[in-house]
């Protein structure tokens, strides 16, 4: 099972994936995400659905793509394939400060104990961890350093200017 | 210098604490050795031929003498009794043990020193002209911008875990004393016709296997946008440097394929977005900053003393180094000296524990306390009296610091080699010892003027081959180590690429070949006036690919 940590405490997750091999025609009920690919082809459906709704992108996907859709996205899944792969840093600063968003940014893959200090900094507020993850090791990361030099997600102002 | 602030101090604390439990669960198991060597990357700890090695950051090559007494006890206790200067003015020790290194980390802290981003795939520590500040063809001092892309770039949230390592210079004078052209990111001061401060920013310079140098992608960039035009061109770069391939990560590869126009307009696109945040600097923010690098205050002195003109008449060793080893200073009265890291008794760049000691009681008592680190791997006292240079030159001949060949033939740089790195191919310190024994001869080398000589012990180009004049490669081919003549190279405002001479050589000959080198030039030469580079550009490869292969 996987283990999930959402504003910095245990949660449950009650998302369900759309893997794009279910029937045609037919979601899994209740809160889904579903790709980008699929999003955009199945937009107009999908927009009337009576459930919460997901996107999860690539890494290479563009962010701007979903700008418009995002008052009815209450979560976007962006993606760490490899913990060195950082491009999903700057997908999750432009949700937030370009675009506003507000809802859920999850993150997914290699999300590391060393790397949620960044990662909470760039705007994402949920963590799928591994099964072997320490989930209280994990928590205290988010405080393990209490000084930033620059503006990011969370604070708008570099530290010469607050 | 800067005056480290509360907050500073708190994250380096908090860094080192963090450092110190990432190796407490490598050492317990708790963390996979990958997992473990992308923190450690991250806090300048390789893993090399035979230990590990620890490169400490220099930010923009500015030492205290209190951090190099740190540095000198570093080496004694926890090393062989030296490190090793680095081309990016930083510090390295080739001999700490795992479960050391946090207890190295705390003695740095306490003197305001780190290892932070001195390695992995992030933006490095920022380099700069080791004679900022005092050089007198000075446009602006570069140390402000340097610390500021410091505080910008420590712990960047979103630019962390780039495609590849990340590296900005800044020069601020009319001479390139920092190589911009050969770094990710090249900053170069100037003014425009209204007289306000810019920059030039060159990106995509390098050297390593597809050597390059930057592309001037603006040609003016107000000082105050600096950090938000630097966000936008790592904001472009995080998302679409090739992550496939990491000999193609760099950014010159990104710059290269994108075509430097349309990389320029995803830039300026992307700064559009940022230009107005709170990332751009206010004169405010530029003056507080600048504060810490004030002038110190500089005695009124003449600049001619009769006893220094009565040494250097009676004194010909004093004459050869004052000829070779100094430097002009802006404040009369005063000189620039190297402390040459190039005597034939140490590897290039190699400074012991006692004579880091020792360089900390110089600067004391002749240059105010301050050592700066330079590119080409010495170090300088920036701020020297006249009338102490007899003094100063004294003692550090018995350091074996004044070997007077500054920007000359036997100032080699050369990368550790096969004797300590693991991704070397072929050694290079022998050779550089073996090229300084060959060109011991003051007074040949001297005639020889200003060259610049560098060996790389493999094509990752660490000892910056391409960009000197005589380039040095070695390689292993079929098992037996040659070495690549490249001739033509420069790290400096009129940098270029050598080009690759012929066939190689092998570590006997390598010696004579460049001996032939030096010969053909000194038979072509206009004069005594015209440096090698000039001859080279003027007659071309022929002249030298005749007398080596013909």
């Amino acid at each position: 099972m996987v283990k999930y940590i959402k504003d910095r405490k245990p949660s449950e997750d009650n998302w369900t994936p759309y893997t794009g091999l279910e029937e045609a025609d037919t979601l899994p009920p209740g809160d889904i995400y579903i790709p980008l690919e699929a999003w955009k082809e199945r937009r107009q459906d999908l927009l009337t659905r009576n459930s919460r709704l997901g996107v999860i992108l690539e890494n290479t996907d563009d962010v701007l793509e979903i700008a418009k859709d995002l008052d009815r996205l209450d979560l976007v899944v962006l993606q760490f394939p490899k913990m060195t792969d950082g491009r999903a840093f700057t997908q999750a600063r432009l949700l937030r400060e370009r675009l506003g968003y507000e809802g859920e940014i999850r993150a997914v893959g290699d999300v590391l104990q060393d790397q949620v200090f960044y990662m909470q900094r760039c705007g994402f507020n949920a963590f799928e961890l591994r099964d072997d993850q320490d989930v209280n090791s994990v928590l205290k990361a988010f405080d393990e350093m209490s000084v930033t030099y620059q503006g990011a997600a969370d604070i708008d102002a570099p530290i010469w200017r607050r | 210098m800067y005056q480290y602030s509360q907050a500073d101090h708190q994250l380096l604390l908090e860094r080192v604490t963090q450092f110190r439990d990432q190796v407490g669960r490598r050492l317990k198991g708790d963390l996979s050795e990958e997992e473990f060597k992308n923190q450690r990357l991250r806090n300048g700890l390789y893993l090399q031929l035979h230990a590990y090695m620890l490169r400490v950051a220099v930010p923009y090559g500015l030492l205290s003498s209190e951090q190099m007494r740190t540095l000198a006890h570093i080496a004694r206790r926890y090393d062989r009794g030296y490190g090793h200067f680095s081309t990016r003015q930083n510090i390295q020790y080739n001999w700490p043990k795992l479960e050391e290194v946090p207890e190295i980390l705390d003695a740095l802290a306490a003197v305001e020193m780190h290892a932070i981003q001195t390695s992995g795939n992030c933006i490095r520590n920022t380099t700069s002209d080791p004679l900022a500040g005092v050089a007198r063809d000075e446009v602006a001092d570069p140390r402000p911008y340097c610390e500021l892309i410091r505080q910008w770039s420590t712990f960047h949230p979103e630019f962390n875990f780039l495609p590849r390592k990340f590296k900005i210079a800044v020069s601020g004078a009319i001479h390139d004393r920092a190589a911009v052209a050969v770094h990710d990111i090249g900053l170069r001061l100037v003014t425009n016709e209204a007289d306000e401060l810019g920059l030039e920013v060159y990106v995509g310079g390098g050297l390593g296997r597809t050597p390059m140098i930057g592309k001037l992608i603006r040609k003016f960039l107000p000082v105050h946008d600096m950090l938000t035009y630097l966000e936008a061109i790592l904001r472009v770069y995080n998302q679409f440097g090739r992550r496939d391939n990491m000999y193609k990560a760099r950014i010159k590869i990104l710059v290269h394929e994108t075509g430097e126009d349309e990389f320029r307009k995803q830039v300026e696109a992307e700064w559009e977005n940022v230009k107005s945040s709170k990332l751009s600097l206010r004169d405010e923010d530029i003056e507080a900053i600048s504060a810490h690098f004030k002038s110190p205050d500089y005695e009124s002195l003449t600049d001619n003393d009769a006893d220094f003109d009565n040494h250097l008449i009676t004194n010909p060793e004093f004459a050869k180094w004052v000829d070779n080893n100094l430097e002009l200073h802006k404040q009369p009265g005063y000189r620039i000296v190297y402390l040459s890291l190039k005597s034939p008794d140490q590897p290039p760049g190699d400074v012991t524990a006692d004579q880091m000691d020792a360089i900390a009681d110089l600067a004391d008592k002749y240059s105010l306390g301050q050592i700066r680190s330079t590119h080409r791997q010495n170090l300088v006292l920036s701020d020297v009296k006249l009338t102490d240079l007899f003094d100063l030159w004294q003692e550090l001949t018995v350091l074996g610091l004044a070997t007077p060949n500054y920007n000359h033939l036997t100032d080699i740089i050369s990368c550790p080699g096969m004797d300590y790195c693991a991704l070397a191919t072929a050694r290079s310190i022998p050779i550089a010892q073996a090229l300084t024994d060959r060109f011991e001869n003051y007074d040949y080398v001297n005639d020889l003027g200003d060259i610049s000589l560098n060996i790389s012990g493999c094509i990752n180009a660490c000892g910056h081959h391409h960009v000197a004049n005589i380039g040095i490669l070695g390689v292993n081919k079929k098992g037996i180590e040659v070495y690549q003549l490249t001739l033509g190279g420069s790290a400096r405002e009129d940098a270029a690429i050598g080009k690759i001479l012929g066939p190689a050589f092998t570590g006997d000959e390598i010696v004579d070949a460049v001996g032939e080198v030096l010969e053909v030039y000194l038979e072509n030469r206009e004069d005594e006036e015209e440096d090698f580079l000039t001859t080279y550009r003027r007659i071309g490869q022929a002249p030298f690919k005749e007398r080596l292969y013909g």
